[in-house]
């Protein structure tokens, strides 16, 4: 009565540097020119990142000829520096200046907003994580549904926070928030208003430690 | 590994899509059923809309958002030590180990590792959280489909494991003991003599459940062959966890990928079930439960001496970077992309939990199932609202 399993105990051995390397080959390969820029951590991650016509292509380069059949997740990032900071500055007072130049990360980019995913190929036991530009002044990107099927709730709710839409999605409906919100809160220029409307109290207490901030710290519970 | 054989997938897709059609086709009038917000299948507050035809479903839809609480947003405007404290609250019923991959995260980027003592430590706080978790997963399991006593047992068992963790970290269900660098504390004493104690009764409590649950043959009858799932579906929709290993993918995070954590110290099997039913998702987490008290047994005989605590900065400022990590939590794959500016807090953390896509599957794996049949799947995909909306 009692199901065999069919597992082994032994693991695989983990894929090295030259296969991450062999990744961003066999994805030139396959996409092209449109493969726009890669990042490699040796014996850790691989970063790639495509053009944004080329997206719902290089998903299926990676299915398909990569063998990366399991969908990991799908989301945004805003890489504008938040105009409000941490949200600890004094409403009473003038805001303070900021640095807003725009810094992308791994594997470069030329737009405000991102989309990243995440795929892994089961057998090889490798992820990559893939990134694409979205066009600032027209949001658009293609859906991943024909790729993954799993892609539809996470693009949904990509739509909703970031304001992104994605080509080919039928039901692009908000998940979280009421129906009629408006406004995508993930975005950086979306105030956080619980830390907008009084001063964070948080930031009472901070005052100069003895030593500088290099300096180790004591094991906690040490001094009681 | 062993996919199910395509055929099988394809008549299966078949049969749901045939039904589907012929519901469209005699044009009966369907009624809409609303489950929830508030039922107890639900472990917090989820809705879901089915649109039945007589018994049949023929279209779901979760509807999710009651327990949204902007996680992503607020760790934004956070230090890195101050994130644990809201990421605890993801999966509630398993929170220590929602800190542990957000921590490693951290770690990687900042080009540190916590001491060896500190990692088995926490990987022993990882699997308790594991039992705790799935222990009650098993003695819900009983009531969703109609048997009270296993919950009471499940209640029972899992109250020595949340005093275990209570004891080690100060918190019942939200310990937040988890340091950049290594730990709070040390163990307390006496504690690893009554944790061994501990695993022997839920041991017993795993027997007690095979026998109460899965041999009974109405439970049988309840789940097996309900809401298949093959493997390739499950991939596409990201499943993962003991719903992925129930269809046969053979694939583990804490196996399968290089983490600072001891489990490649231990000896412990991964298991899987060909079926992809509804028994087999439950049959899993069964095995499981009884693998992770057999890891923590382990762990607590090979626990090496030393600090908990590696030498971190006073003020932690994590170096810009993006780094991703993702463990093999209670409910399945739990990760977080981390994108550091040099700042004392995240530029952005995207919490990929593994509840969201589990569910995910829910509108496809409900087409064409009888409605008692809804609670039973929605039972053995076992979700966490928390870990839905997050």
């Amino acid at each position: 009565m009692v199901p065999l399993s069919d597992t082994t105990t032994d693991t695989p051995a983990l894929p090295g540097d030259g296969l991450r390397d062999g990744i961003v080959q066999r994805m030139r390969d396959a996409i092209g020119a449109d493969l726009l820029d890669s990042l490699v951590k040796p014996g850790d991650d691989v970063w790639l990142r495509v053009s944004t016509s080329a997206w719902r292509a290089a998903g299926l380069a990676l299915r398909d000829r990569l063998g990366c059949r399991h969908f990991g997740f799908l989301s945004a990032i805003d890489w504008m520096p938040s105009p409000y900071g941490r949200g600890e500055d004094d409403p009473t007072q003038p805001a303070p200046e900021r640095d807003d130049t725009i810094r992308q990360g791994y594997a470069g980019g030329e737009t405000r907003l991102q989309v990243f995913a995440r795929v892994v190929n089961l057998d090889e036991h490798w992820g990559v994580t893939v990134k694409a530009d979205v066009p600032d002044d027209h949001p658009v990107v293609d859906s991943w549904i024909p790729v993954y099927a799993g892609a539809n709730w996470h693009e949904r709710e990509c739509h909703e926070m970031f304001g992104i839409e994605f080509a080919g999605h039928p039901d692009l409906r908000h998940m979280y928030l009421p129906t009629d919100f408006e406004g995508h809160p993930m975005r950086k220029d979306f105030p956080l208003l619980a830390r907008m409307i009084k001063p964070w109290p948080g930031i009472a207490d901070v005052e100069p430690l003895p030593g500088g901030d290099d300096e180790e710290a004591p094991a906690e519970g040490a001094s009681s | 590994m062993t996919d199910l054989a395509e055929r099988d997938q394809l008549s299966y897709i078949a049969a749901q899509a045939a039904d589907a059609r012929l519901n469209v086709e005699l044009e009966t009038e369907g009624m809409t059923l609303n489950i929830g917000p508030q039922h107890p299948a639900t472990h917090g507050t989820l809705r879901i809309i089915v649109r039945l035809d007589g018994e049949q479903v023929v279209w779901a839809e979760p509807s999710c958002g009651y327990m949204h609480r902007g996680y992503e947003k607020l760790t934004e405007v956070r230090t890195f030590p101050q994130v644990t404290t809201l990421i605890n609250r993801i999966d509630w019923l398993g929170s220590f180990a929602n800190e542990v991959p957000f921590i490693l995260a951290a770690e990687k980027l900042m080009g540190i590792e916590a001491p060896p003592r500190a990692q088995h430590i926490r990987t022993i706080l990882f699997e308790l959280s594991r039992i705790a978790n799935v222990s009650l997963f098993l003695g819900d399991l009983g009531v969703q489909l109609g048997a009270v006593t296993p919950v009471f047992m499940a209640f029972r068992d899992r109250e020595y494991v949340l005093n275990l963790i209570e004891a080690a970290t100060g918190g019942r269900f939200h310990p937040n003991f988890d340091r950049i660098g290594g730990l709070k504390d040390d163990l307390p004493v006496g504690w690893i003599a009554e944790t061994k104690q501990v695993m022997r009764k839920l041991r017993t409590f795993c027997d007690e459940m095979d026998d109460l649950l899965f041999g009974n043959e109405i439970f049988q009858a309840r789940l097996r062959g309900i809401g298949v799932i093959p493997a390739e579906v499950a991939k596409q929709y990201g499943l993962t966890g003991a719903n992925l290993r129930a269809s046969g993918v053979d694939y583990d995070l804490r196996r399968d990928q290089r983490l600072p954590l001891a489990y490649d110290k231990v000896d412990w099997k991964v298991w899987t079930h060909p079926d992809g039913d509804s028994f087999a998702r439950c049959w899993i987490r069964l095995q499981e439960t009884r693998e992770a008290t057999k890891i923590v047994d382990q762990l607590l005989d090979s626990l090496p001496s030393g600090p908990v605590m590696a030498k971190v900065p006073r003020i932690i400022k994590v170096p810009e970077g993006e780094a991703w990590v993702s463990t093999e939590n209670p409910l399945g794959e739990m990760g977080y992309y981390v994108v550091s500016k040099g700042d004392l807090g995240p530029f952005r953390v995207k919490i990929r939990s593994a509840s969201f896509s589990n569910i995910s599957v829910v509108p496809w794996v409900l087409r064409g199932v009888y409605v008692p049949d809804i609670i039973a799947i929605l039972a053995s995909l076992y979700f966490i609202l928390g870990d839905i909306d997050r």
